[in-house]
């Protein structure tokens, strides 16, 4: 009975070596551990032994059952482990083929930049005031303090409705309404549409978008506009852009001034963004005019405030390198999902 | 406003480079356009004498010359201009040569000749063709004089000059001029300011003697002076007044135009001169015209007058457009003998009202629109005179005629030094202000820490405190300011509507739509290409006065002409699915007045094409935006009427009893008028109505903690049956045990009768606070089925 242990194991050990898949596998556990296996067979034959026999040859049989179980278990784990890898291998994929398309949509790159600058102010505690973009002759010009020969009121430059409605040249108006609605301190920027006269080309188009802002106080300098609008400069075109304040003439403003910085593209050694200058102009700005602040009822001996506005196209066409500003208008998606 | 280097020098010293000088002149508030530098690239270019000209043996129009450069051998240069003549002094470049703009000349033959070199013409030199002399527009530049010949031509006729291209505000007229510029370089520099020399060495006669002078609108002519010279030689100006007019944009034409159009430059103040013995009784009548009044412009325009226009008249007729231009009947003549020299102040409404009524517009008129000082007549007709004298061009009249009936002044303004604090944030003393002010002309006067300044009478722009302070800042140098930051805190606040959008185009973005921006003005057309019917309210058009082509006419009243559009650009190019969004303003003509504001509402279009897209596709994009707006319940009423769309696949939104829009297929004759060979989805949603029914406030329900059961239902309807109509009744009836139906399976064909459809859906119960049992569930899954039986007869199909 013994040696018939001894061969089951060494048999068990010879097949177990020969076994190639988990079937094979399979059938020797079946052959040697099912129920009618090699060794359940002998072990249920201890039935007819003596108590003493069956106590040594019981305690014999489970450590070949104990061995032979372990040799399978081995056997199974390094079947499974060849079974992986060859299934692995027979799943592997090109790893560079193209990802499934999931397709976003893409802001206006107008939109886009108006939320960049708009955050850029909101951070620095500046609120958003909207207005319509017909707008009144008064709000438009007389309340900016605009001379009433000033050639921008020529039908020549700008779109009226009637007499006393036009289509807002510029977003100031919201100035001059939240002017007259609000009291100091007063904290504002106004995105908005803007038309001028001008025949669409590649620089021109007769509706296009302004970011301009407001502030109001106590203690409000010139030395105030320059800090803010710098430090908006270096937020919205890197740490790096210096910024230069020129002299200018708006009529809302006193003293005005436009604000130049320093070509973001070449870093102000000269290109053809910047058109060998190494400057770029990006904006207009001043101390608020007296009259201005006059219109809102405004003490002008206590509060002094100023005001910038841009065009937000020429921010666009610059920071995105486009060459064409009907481009923002036709509204190909290709061009759109650039942006992305 | 164009100002020459070499001119402006006159009256100011300048010891920095063009390009200093440009920088300092921008940085002090006289910005630039350009700069351009002339005779910088000319090379190999010398005086030459014409000794010998012959027609060229094979050529017509071709002429060979020789050419005395002062060296022993002549140069034979064939030529095609038909101004030179034996003993002209020429500018000739030689073989090798550069002109302006790199170009290289090199010697060849010219139809079997030999040239070496050319001859030149001023535009070959660098000068614009509407500044050339007429002599020499066609032709070679014959100078005027004897020069060394083989001298460098840069050298001898002076042509290296700076011209600086200033840009001029409109509130700083007085800078349209020579001095108004060096008045500024005087402050930006530091020096002062060298005034021309006006007085005349000799005057025989008197002024008063040939000319009366009378202004009879005083309102709109605030000063005429008149001069006379006598014994008058017209003839060419000298070279150095001939280039710089050039320099400065202008033509030369003879000695009397060209010192009357450079006082103009040199002062600013326009100045006409008229042949004295067409003034008719020796009067001069500043009036204004008949209406209707036919009269001939020195440009040979016969032009029609009207009432309101101020004419220069003399004892019978008018003679000339007041400030605007003279007239053909009294212009100066080769044999004009005595002149008249006007230098009047013409009122700039007026001026700008008559020019452009009459369409003309002059460098005079432009210069009187924008605002001249009185003060300006009496220097200018005297420097006039004293150029006339120089140049030897005729006898200057003792003293003038000068009709001022109201001096104008300025008055003091007082500038506060702690205001200049207050605005600039920067310490200046009362020394330091005083000094800026000065240096611009101005009158100071001290009074403790404020001051007393008198603005020049140029300088019409100041008329208060701050006026002032900007030029204080601006002489002071904005660069030199410092940064800082408001004190004050404040919190960034957006509206609720603002939000709103922002938050839209986030879940329109996301949902695969790219936004569009279209322009608020369109075609009123728009509305007929989407079929809008007659005397509805979309056609109601704010209308613009003044658009610029009938396509931007009007206001638009939705946004879906203007979708259309891109939709169908975006099909011509190919782009073979579309999915996008706009969200923008419409306008609508208030009922109240005609002045009133248009009521401003604002719009959201979606609009798509291509593969996949469906009116379901559309419609899900609504659901999802509605759900992220907490827009809950809003119902599609099948809508068959509009225009825009196909009668069969068309809703309108309703939320609430209020009208959020309208969305369905586009009409197959809307989409054929855009070109666009596909079907496509549109709709239009009053966002201003949206935002009102949206609410972003959210709260937690607990997740479920009990397990729901779920029933699949079948069932049989007629076609005519709406899923809705289904939907509502296994609502209603499913109670709070319901949590949720949802359609699956809508099915049509072979196992379904003609004119009915299967429409399937998951009924899922659940209880909050227990498990349900099969029998709760059953009771109320019956009471479903039953009622649709009742109300619908609807038959549950075996599944």
């Amino acid at each position: 009975m013994q040696n018939q242990l001894m061969k089951i194991l060494q048999e068990a050990k010879e097949q177990l070596l020969i076994a190639s898949t988990i079937i094979e596998t399979e059938e020797i556990r079946v052959k040697l551990l099912g129920k009618k296996g090699q060794l359940t067979e002998i072990l249920r034959s201890m039935g007819s032994m003596n108590p003493e026999e069956r106590k040594d040859f019981g305690k014999e049989a489970n450590t070949v059952r104990a061995e032979i179980e372990a040799l399978l278990e081995e056997k199974f784990s390094a079947m499974k482990t060849l079974q992986k890898a060859d299934q692995f291998s027979k799943e592997k994929i090109d790893v560079t083929e193209p990802g499934t398309k999931f397709h976003l949509g893409v802001k206006h790159p107008i939109t886009i930049a108006i939320d960049e600058i708009s955050r850029i102010f909101a951070s620095m505690g500046f609120s958003i005031a909207e207005g319509p973009e017909v707008e009144t002759v008064f709000n438009n010009f007389d309340a900016l303090n605009a001379p009433q020969n000033h050639p921008s009121r020529d039908m020549t430059d700008t779109f009226y409705i009637t007499d006393n409605t036009l289509l807002r040249t510029q977003t100031s108006p919201v100035q001059a309404r939240v002017l007259m609605k609000e009291n100091p301190p007063i904290k504002v920027i106004s995105p908005g549409r803007c038309f001028r006269v001008d025949s669409p080309d590649a620089t021109h188009s007769p509706m296009f978008h302004q970011v301009e802002g407001l502030l109001v106080d106590e203690g409000v300098t010139m030395a105030d506009l320059k800090g803010t609008l710098d430090s908006f400069a270096k937020q919205l075109f890197g740490s790096k852009v210096k910024t230069k304040f020129r002299p200018h003439y708006f009529p809302f403003t006193e003293p005005s001034g436009e604000m130049d910085v320093s070509c973001f593209k070449c870093g102000g050694t000269g290109c053809r963004f910047c058109k060998g200058s190494g400057w770029i102009e990006i904006l207009g700005c001043g101390m608020v005019h007296p009259n201005v602040l006059k219109v809102g009822h405004i003490d002008t001996e206590k509060y002094t405030g100023f005001a910038f506005g841009m065009g937000v196209e020429r921010i666009a066409l610059l920071k995105y390198e486009i060459d064409d500003i009907r481009l923002l208008y036709e509204n190909d998606m290709r061009f759109i999902q650039q942006f992305k | 406003m164009l100002v020459p280097i070499e001119w402006i020098k006159e009256y100011i010293d300048i010891n920095v480079s063009v390009e200093e000088f440009c920088e300092r002149m921008i940085m002090s508030g006289s910005n630039i356009e350009t700069v351009e530098h002339f005779g910088d690239e000319i090379e190999n270019v010398v005086v030459g004498k014409i000794v010998d000209v012959e027609k060229h043996p094979d050529a017509d129009k071709l002429l060979v010359t020789q050419i005395d450069i002062g060296e022993e051998d002549l140069i034979q240069i064939v030529t095609g201009a038909d101004n030179i003549f034996e003993g002209a002094y020429v500018p000739v470049i030689l073989h090798g040569g550069k002109l302006p703009g790199g170009k290289v000349i090199k010697k060849g033959k010219l139809r079997g000749v030999e040239s070496n070199g050319m001859l030149c013409s001023p535009s070959e030199l660098g000068f614009d063709d509407k500044v050339i002399p007429v002599p020499f527009r066609d032709g070679i530049w014959i100078l005027n004089g004897d020069y060394a010949l083989g001298q460098d031509i840069v050298e001898a006729m002076g042509l290296k000059n700076s011209v600086v291209d200033f840009e001029i505000t409109p509130n700083r007229p007085d800078c349209l001029s020579m001095l108004g510029m060096g008045r500024e370089a005087a402050a930006t520099f530091g020096g002062k300011l060298k005034y021309p020399e006006t007085e005349c060495l000799k005057e025989e006669g008197k002024a008063k003697d040939y000319i009366e002078i009378e202004i009879r609108k005083p309102e709109l002519c605030r000063r005429y002076v008149g001069r006379i010279v006598t014994d008058v030689t017209i003839g060419p100006s000298p070279l150095w007044m001939q280039k710089r007019l050039m320099y400065a944009g202008m033509r030369p034409i003879n000695n009397i135009v060209d010192i009357t159009n450079y006082v103009m430059l040199e002062y600013g103040q326009p100045i006409h001169a008229f042949d004295i013995r067409d003034i008719a009784d020796n009067k001069i009548i500043v009036d204004t015209a008949t209406e209707g009044e036919r009269f001939t412009s020195l440009d040979g325009t016969e032009r029609n007058l009207s009432s309101s226009m101020l004419m220069i008249k003399d004892g019978k007729r008018s003679v000339g457009i007041g400030g605007v231009m003279g007239g053909m009947n009294s212009e100066i003549k080769e044999d004009t003998a005595t002149i008249l020299i006007e230098c009047a102040n013409f009122n700039g409404d007026s001026i700008r009202y008559t020019s452009k009524k009459l369409a003309l517009r002059t460098e005079a008129s432009a210069r009187f629109e924008k605002g001249i000082d009185p003060n300006l007549c009496e220097a200018a007709a005297d420097r006039v005179c004293k150029l006339i004298e120089l140049l030897g061009a005729g006898t200057v009249t003792k003293g003038s005629v000068d009709v001022y009936p109201v001096k104008t002044e300025t008055y003091p303004i007082t500038v506060r030094v702690d205001r200049v604090k207050q605005v600039l944030g920067i310490e200046l003393s009362g020394k330091e202000i005083e000094t800026i002010l000065e240096s611009l002309e101005m009158r100071v006067s001290r009074l403790g820490d404020n001051m007393k300044v008198i603005p020049p009478t140029i300088r019409q722009d100041l008329q208060e405190e701050i006026d002032l302070i900007e030029e204080i800042a601006r002489i002071y140098g904005y660069d030199k300011m410092p940064m800082t930051l408001p004190k004050g805190n404040s919190e960034a606040h957006k509206s609720r509507e603002r939000v709103l959008k922002d938050l839209t185009r986030d879940i329109m973005t996301g949902m695969g739509a790219n936004e569009i921006q279209t322009y608020s003005f369109v075609s009123p057309k728009g509305v007929d290409n989407v079929r809008i019917e007659e005397d509805s309210w979309e056609r109601n058009f704010v209308r613009l006065i003044n658009p610029l082509g009938e396509e931007n006419s009007v206001m638009r009243t939705i946004l879906t002409p203007n979708m259309m559009e891109v939709l169908g650009r975006n099909f011509s190019r190919n782009i073979n699915k579309v999915r996008a969004f706009e969200i923008g303003n419409t306008f609508f003509k208030s009922l109240e007045e005609e002045d009133a504001l248009p009521e401003e509402r604002d719009s959201m279009a979606i609009g798509c094409y291509g593969e996949g897209e469906s009116f379901f596709t559309l419609k899900g994009m609504l659901e999802e935006l509605f759900t992220f707006l907490g827009i809950q319940g809003a119902i599609y009423v099948p809508e068959s009427e509009y225009g825009v769309y196909h009668p069969g696949r068309c809703a309108r939104v309703v939320h609430q009893d209020t009208e959020l829009g309208i969305l369905g297929e586009v009409h197959p004759d809307v989409a054929d008028k855009y070109g666009i060979g596909t079907r496509c989805y549109c709709c239009e949603l009053a966002f201003d109505q949206v935002m009102k029914h949206a609410n972003t406030k959210r709260f937690y329900k607990p997740l479920p903690k009990y397990p729901a059961i779920s029933r699949d239902i079948a069932l049989l309807v007629k076609e005519e049956i709406n899923v809705a109509d289904i939907e509502n009744i296994i609502t209603e009836m499913g109670g709070k045990l319901l949590e949720s139906v949802a359609l699956f399976d809508v099915y049509r064909g072979k196992q379904v009768q003609q004119g009915q459809k299967s429409v399937a859906f998951t009924l899922t119960y659940r209880a909050a606070d227990k498990t349900l049992t099969d029998e709760e569930v059953v009771k109320v899954h019956q009471k479903v089925l039953d009622v649709l039986k009742e109300r619908l007869d609807a038959v549950l199909r075996d599944m």
